[in-house]
């Protein structure tokens, strides 16, 4: 229950990030992506703010014997570079590029960008699940608990 | 400053969900945990972060008098094909912008390092074929 409602918390405060900062409009982040052409630079404060709080932050937090809510971290292991994260990050951009939308600002607009933001949950989801049934398990990012 | 502000906001909610549930805020991750769910437990702090995420434009909007409209360069079909690209490429991937640009880049995960500048560079060059080379869309 009340990992739960951090959950909710959580949610709440990353959704505010994205509207404040304009990363959930599409047509903002397609400018970002667009360095020879109608190039908006201002999307390199929103990851760089984030990474400031989270540089400090993470640090503050991996210090302590174990997070609030749970008994461990949840983080993930893998330190080895393989193809699939090479050719999954590659195809991400691509569809990032194409629609405008990574899957936070698309979860955010999901209320309020009409059908065409249904449609790219849809194909996202389907994507993800696509993955889940093709892919054997032992290639899936591991995560283990710390 | 509104995007410096909206990243420390997107900074200390991952913060905040590492500090209290030791996860990590990737919200591919988030959103692929629920297909299938492990869990009542582990479904029910995802789908409340989802239900977070999606009240926050309105609970901006109730605030300022006006809700900004997400503006999307296609129809529908264009953006599913784009949903379905992300879907995959995040699953294989293990991350988006969030968990591996944000959170990973944060940890100095190698893996996030190299997959941050990768879909950095392909988003770079898929809107230069789009939009300068084929000449589509906004």
């Amino acid at each position: 229950m009340m990992r739960a409602l951090a959950g909710l918390l959580a949610g709440l405060v990353f959704g505010l990030g994205l509207v404040i900062s304009g990363m959930s409009n599409p047509a903002k982040v397609l400018n970002f992506l667009d360095i020879t052409g109608t190039w908006d630079p201002s999307l390199i404060f929103v990851m760089g703010g984030a990474l400031v709080v989270t540089f400090i932050g993470f640090r503050l937090v991996l210090g302590m014997s174990g997070p609030v809510l749970d008994t461990q971290f949840h983080l993930p292991t893998r330190s080895d570079l393989d193809m699939p994260l090479v050719a999954g990050a590659a195809l991400f951009g691509i569809g990032w590029g194409i629609g405008g939308y990574c899957p936070g600002p698309a979860v955010t607009s999901a209320t309020l960008g009409g059908w065409p933001t249904l449609a790219f949950l849809g194909g996202m989801i389907a994507g993800m699940i696509a993955v889940r049934i093709l892919q054997p398990r032992s290639l899936s990012p591991a995560t283990i608990v710390r | 400053m509104s995007a410096l502000a909206g990243g420390a906001l997107i900074g200390a909610a991952a913060v905040m969900l590492l500090a209290l549930n030791g996860r990590i805020a990737g919200i591919s991750g988030i959103v692929k945990g629920l297909l299938p769910p492990e869990g009542a437990t582990d479904a029910a702090w995802r789908i409340c972060f989802v239900v977070g995420m999606v009240v926050a434009p309105w609970l901006v909007g109730s605030v300022t008098g006006e809700i900004a409209v997400p503006a999307v360069p296609g129809n529908g079909l264009w953006m599913a094909v784009a949903g379905v690209v992300v879907g995959v490429g995040t699953a294989l991937g293990g991350g988006c912008t969030s968990g591996h640009g944000v959170c990973g880049m944060a940890r100095l995960s190698g893996r996030s390092i190299v997959a941050t500048l990768t879909f950095m560079a392909t988003g770079v060059i898929t809107v230069f074929v789009v939009r300068h080379l084929l000449g589509w869309g906004s």
